[in-house]
Parts: structure tokens; sequence; C-alpha cells
């Protein structure tokens, strides 16, 4: 009933040039120039679609405009896919997982779309992986964070091109470490169901490895939406946890701050954001001085000073007088990966229009630019991308909030190398981790 | 360890905001025999509306002190709007049919809503942070608590006994307990029915706002906020005992003690601990704690 459907087809004045050339063009030319039409799937309604769907369904709109245009900076500079324009169909996440499996199987068997990118929820990334799979038809991934995807099966047609929350905790633990080397105890405020699980259950043994000994204090597990946190604050103050741990995202980590630090939690204890970078982009100083955040890899205000960044950021900003957060970078690093392995096919092609299958095998094991730097699809067969990832600490300048101490880590240091699951690797202490 | 009084506080904080929304849906279904599904949305436009006004109260620079006053008129803007035109304008024509296929309508009611909201609003999260921090904060034993927390406490107990009062002691609320004992003899003593079901109607809508618009400088005022609501106002209710007050009130209380307990304590439970004491409840008293007895109508 959520559901909105939207055609949006998003062809320039330059891609119309390039119908207009089609039409007079030889058959090979035309097929090359059809428009290639990719199944956009993100929140577009419920708690999800303000901090993550509407910025990650905006950013898939600039890029396809821009890619259409012509207008993105080297290495992408070809028009379209190759010179074929690109379509996108959008379709809302909210629903649950069987509407997203029917949705999934009416893009690709209604809608005929060439590929699907999308999926902000870890749940519908698991539903979805085996139906992509069995209808053949070539997905990418653009932002879940579950590592169970490439670690639990492997996948021909699917793909991923944003790391795994493995990153996040692991780097976060890694920084909280460095930052505060005589911490003696720790806790943790996660929403209860697979994200924030998963978040903790891997920050915790992080900190473990990292620091032999270190107190786990209270593990608050609230429902997701629940809201009000006057209790688990309490918890957590009582705890006398040097560091808190929290990967609330959207409407609850906007409320965690805004009942947390009226009460003091911000300044009794370091609280660390994993998938802060939206609600300080959201609510800005009214996040607290001394806040660790993180943007779940390399985006925005952890993102490169490269050309492409660069033009992003202007591109988005003129468009939505927004700053782009990281699900609207995750977006377009998708697509810019969709690009990149498919015009490596099509250069193999002779040219020509290449097929699924030599998509497939040039994007296995890829490497390609984004607005976020360099993406590996290293991991799960050549399917599953790692990316180096940052943490910084939130601090007030001039009226406006920034965040300092930024430390960088590489890909190599925060992801397990491929064939180990990530639980094993943290308990193993990193192994191979440089 | 969490102290007693760390867990007796969280606790009568979290039943004050739950006692204010499962009022409104008591007396709803108490007088009306509807299980009002669109409570929750009634809820979330009363958040709305405050974190709309609130935010050009800001911006306009006006004295902070006088932003607690639109959390009331909030409250009383989507009573006097909402609620008559989804009672005159639809609940009206239903009045008799089965109690499912009310539920069915106002279910249709809260979908309409959500996307009313949606429309209006869009799907960005709103936030009215500043009252919450405007009165400040008490130190109760080690934790600091704020003002407006002891404040929404104060609210509760005065809406209590407000309600209560007007139920008890004034001519048009002992009109209402008529309504909810019978309505066909009520109808038959001559009291206008229609009117008692617009007018609890009205205030049931307020008494929801109300509770969205107290929330609304605590949270992030979002799309789906209204969902879950509904769902604890529900438990409150029928652990009290459905359409009544004192129900309400010690349902209220239960449930958030209970949660606050599980938080401190046994935070892997929190989840389950409030099901857990509404499952304990209707095994011993099917009908809720404060359920009236019935006769049997043959």
């Amino acid at each position: 009933m959520n559901t909105r459907r939207k055609l949006v087809t998003v062809a320039t004045a330059s891609a119309l040039a390039l119908g207009l050339a089609a039409f007079a063009a030889p058959a090979s030319a035309q097929e090359k120039e059809k428009p290639i039409r990719i199944g956009v799937v993100t929140f577009l309604s419920g708690a999800a679609a303000g901090p993550f769907g509407v910025p990650a369904r905006n950013g898939a709109e600039v890029a396809a405009e821009a890619l259409n245009g012509g207008k993105v900076p080297a290495p992408y500079t070809a028009a379209g896919l190759g010179g074929a324009p690109i379509e996108l169909l959008f379709v809302d996440e909210a629903g649950g997982t069987t509407k997203q499996v029917n949705e999934f199987r009416n893009l690709v068997q209604r809608d005929n779309v060439d590929l699907v990118i999308g999926y902000i929820s870890s749940g519908d990334c698991l539903a979805v992986a085996p139906v992509a799979e069995e209808l053949k038809r070539l997905t990418v991934f653009f932002d879940c964070g579950t590592p169970r995807i490439f670690e639990d099966a492997s996948y021909k047609y699917l793909f991923r091109t944003g790391a795994t929350a493995t990153m996040d905790n692991t780097a976060a633990a890694l920084y909280v470490t460095e930052m505060k080397p005589a911490l003696k105890k720790f806790a943790g405020i996660n929403q209860n169901y697979a994200w924030g699980q998963d978040s903790w259950n891997d920050f915790e043994a992080a900190m473990k490895v990292l620091k032999p000994g270190v107190d786990m204090g209270t593990s608050q597990m609230p429902k997701l939406l629940a809201g009000q946190y006057g209790a688990e604050i309490s918890a957590l103050l009582t705890s006398g946890a040097d560091v808190v741990h929290s990967s609330f995202w959207g409407g609850d980590a906007e409320a965690l701050i805004l009942q947390g630090a009226p009460r003091g939690l911000f300044k009794k204890s370091t609280i660390v954001m994993t998938a802060g970078e939206p609600t300080l982009v959201r609510l800005g100083t009214q996040v607290p001085e001394g806040t660790v955040i993180g943007a779940r890899g390399p985006f925005n205000m952890f993102a490169p000073d490269n050309e492409l960044n660069r033009w992003f950021r202007k591109a988005y900003e003129d468009r939505y007088a927004v700053v782009p957060s990281y699900p609207a970078y995750k977006m377009v690093q998708a697509i810019l990966g969709v690009k990149a392995a498919w015009e490596k096919a099509q250069a193999a092609n002779g040219g020509k229009r290449p097929s699924q299958d030599q998509v497939i095998a040039a994007f296995e094991n890829l490497s390609f630019e984004g607005p976020g730097g360099k993406v590996d699809m290293a991991l799960g067969k050549g399917h599953q991308a790692v990316q180096g990832t940052a943490y910084g600490i939130t601090k007030n300048v001039g009226g406006k909030v920034t965040v300092v101490n930024v430390k960088r880590y590489p890909a190599s240091r925060v992801t397990p190398p491929d064939g180990v699951k990530s639980e094993e690797w943290i308990k193993s202490g990193f192994k191979t981790a440089k | 360890m969490a102290s007693l009084v760390s867990v007796l506080i969280d606790g009568i904080i979290y039943s004050s905001y739950l006692f204010i929304i499962a009022l409104g849906l008591t007396l709803i279904y108490g007088v009306m025999k509807i299980l009002n599904m669109a409570h929750g949305s009634l809820y979330a436009l009363g958040a709305y509306v405050a974190a709309t006004l609130i935010g050009a109260w800001f911006n306009a620079g006006l004295n902070p002190y006088g932003s607690l006053a639109l959390l009331a008129l909030s409250a009383l803007l989507v009573g006097v709007i909402a609620g008559p035109i989804i009672e005159r304008g639809l609940l009206r024509f239903m009045y008799g049919k089965d109690e499912i296929v009310l539920i069915l309508v106002t279910y249709s009611i809260f979908l309409i809503l959500e996307d009313v909201i949606k429309l209006i609003w869009g799907v960005e999260s709103y936030t009215a942070f500043q009252p919450y921090g405007l009165l400040g904060n008490i130190d109760i034993g080690a934790l600091p608590y704020t003002v407006y927390d002891a404040l929404l406490v104060v609210v509760a107990v005065l809406v209590g006994v407000a309600v209560t009062f007007v139920l008890t002691r004034t001519r048009q609320g002992k009109l209402l307990v008529a309504v909810i004992h019978d309505r066909e003899i009520s109808a038959a003593m001559g009291i206008n029915v229609g009117r008692v079901y617009f007018i609890t109607f009205t205030i049931g809508t307020m008494l929801a706002a109300l509770g969205g618009a107290l929330i609304a400088p605590k949270v992030s005022v979002v799309p789906a906020m209204g969902v879950e609501v509904i769902v604890l106002a529900f438990a409150v209710v029928v652990i009290g005992g459905l359409g009544s007050l004192p129900g309400a009130a010690l349902g209220a209380l239960i449930v958030g003690l209970v949660r606050s307990a599980a938080v401190h304590y046994l935070p892997e439970v929190e989840l389950f601990s409030i099901y857990l004491v509404m499952a304990l409840v209707l095994i011993v008293r099917p009908k809720g704690l404060f359920s009236a007895a019935e006769a049997r109508k043959i």
C-alpha cells in the first residue's frame, strides 16, 4: 500500500540527442544506445526514508542525470553506460521482506529491468539475495551492512559495492582504544534487530581483543523506533562506562542525542555513533562536542578531496540545497561501479553492448573510483567491496559542527580476508590485518 | 546495580506518557465501543503540529517559555479539527455496526492519516528540542533528570484528575457514564447519544494529540512514530481493562515500571517483559484488571 512507483526518465538533452542519432544509426548502434533500465530500491516512506532512503534516491537522480549528460569527471566522462542512457525505476523499500521479494520479482519479470540497485535494510538484502540468483538478474546492494550475505553463501548475479558493518565496528573499536588508552569499561545501546545486534557483537568482540580485561557494562537493546530512552539513559549513566557504542540511526539516533545530551550522558561517557553521520547532517550543533562519528565509509566529511567528490557534492548541493550524507554517496558509488563494469565489458566486447554475463565477469574483482575514493571488489569471490573508513570527533567551530581528530583505517586493517568470517576474524585478533 | 529509585522514576515518567495516550483510547472504547486504530496517527499528528509550531516560535525569536503553551495548543488544534472531521465525516455512519467492522474502519483512517502526514510534512524528521532542556535538570539520587520529564508526570496526573472530575462530578460526565453503561437505555432516557459520541471522540483525539505534542520535544518526529505507540497503548488498556479509566492508570504504571525494571536489571528481556505481564494479567483476568462485571444479555 505504501509502494510508490515512479518511472523517472532522466534522459537529458544529450541523451535525447543520442536517441535521435540512434534513430538513423545501424541496428547494432541502436541496440547499444537502447536505454538501460535500472530498478532502484530504497526507502521512500517510513522511518528510514528521511535519513537514508531519500538521500539515496536523490544521489541516484543526480548521478543518472549527470551520467546521461556526460557531466561526470574522469574516468566516467562517457555518456550513460557505454553510450546508452540510464533510465531509473524507483521502488519503495518499505513494507517488509515478503513485499520486497515480490517487488523484486515485479522489477525483473514485469518491468524487465536490466539490473537492480538497492536495499538499505540487511533483512531485505538477505531475503532478496537468493531471489536475484533464482531470477538470474544482475543485482547490486549499495548499503545494507550484514556480512552474512557473502560469508554464508556465494552468488553469481549479486554484488555489493558498500563495505560490511564489520568494518564500521572494528574501526570504531580501534578508534576509541587509540583515543582513550586508559578506558576500563564500555557499554552499548543498539536497536533490537539484526543491524543493532550484529553491530554490538562485532564491537564487543573487537573491544575484548583490543583491550583484554576491559569491563563490559550494560548492553541496552531497545526496540527499533522505540523513541524514548529515559530508562536506558539512566542505565548507561549508572554503568560508569568510559565509552558507549551505538549503531542507532535516523529518528532513534536523533532522539538518543536529544534526550541524552540534556542529562549529561555525552559528557559522562564518550559516545560512538557508527552510523552517526546523517544525524550530524540533520542536527548540526545539537550533537554534543566530543561525540565519535562514523559515516560507514569515507563519505561526506571523510571523503577524499578528489575531482569526483567535488563534482558530486556540488551537483547534489546545487539540486537539493543540502550536503549529501553517506547513503547518497553509497548510491552513487554503486552506480559508478556498475558503469565501470559495464564499460569494461563493452570494451572487451569490441564496443558492442555487453551481455549480462560479460558485465558480471567484468564486475568481479573490479577496482573502481567513487566520490569516496577507491573501491575494491575483493571479497565474496570478487562480489563484495572493501573500502577504508574513518572516524572523527565532533567539534563546534564558529556556530557550525565539524569533525576533528579524523583517523583513517585502510580496508586491510578493518576487514577480514576473503573466505574468513567476520566473527572468527575478530576473535582471532584480526589475523592478517596489516 | 541501578538503584530502585532510578527504576521507579524512569518507570513513572514512562507511565505518564503511556497514561495520557491510553486514556484517550480507553475513553473512546468505553463510550463508543470503538477500538480506535487511528489513535497512533492522531498522536503523530499532535507531535507534527507541535514540532511545526515550536519550530516557527523559536525561528520568530519569541519568549522560549511560551513554547510550552504551544504543546497544549497543538493538542487542542488537532482535537477540534481532526476529531470532528473523523467522527462526523465517517464514524457516525458506522455506529451500530460490528466491532470488527469498526476496527477496520479506524485502521483505514490510520492508513489515510499516515499518508496525510506524509503529504503535509514529507518523510524528513522534525525536531522541537528546545522546550526539553528549557527548564533545566534536577538531580534525584545520583542521576540527573530534566524538569520537563517531571512536568510530564504532573500533566498526566492533572489530566487523570480532570477527566475523573468531569466524569464523576459534572452533569455532562454523568451522562457520558450512563452511555458507557448502556447506550440504548441512555438514548431511551433522552440522552443525545450522538452528541456524547462527538464530544468523547474529540476529547479522545485531543488526548492522543496531547501525548504526541508532549513527547515531540524529546524525540525526533518521524513517519511511522504512531505505529509503535498504538501497540503499547493497547497493551496498557488491555492490562487495565478496556474502557476503564483507573485501569488505564494502573496499566500504564505496570507497563512503565516493568519496562524500567527490565531496562535496568535485565535489558535482554525488555521487549518481552511488557507482553509477559500482559499475558499473565490476561490469564488471571481475561478482561483486564478493572473490567466491569457484565450482565448477560439474552
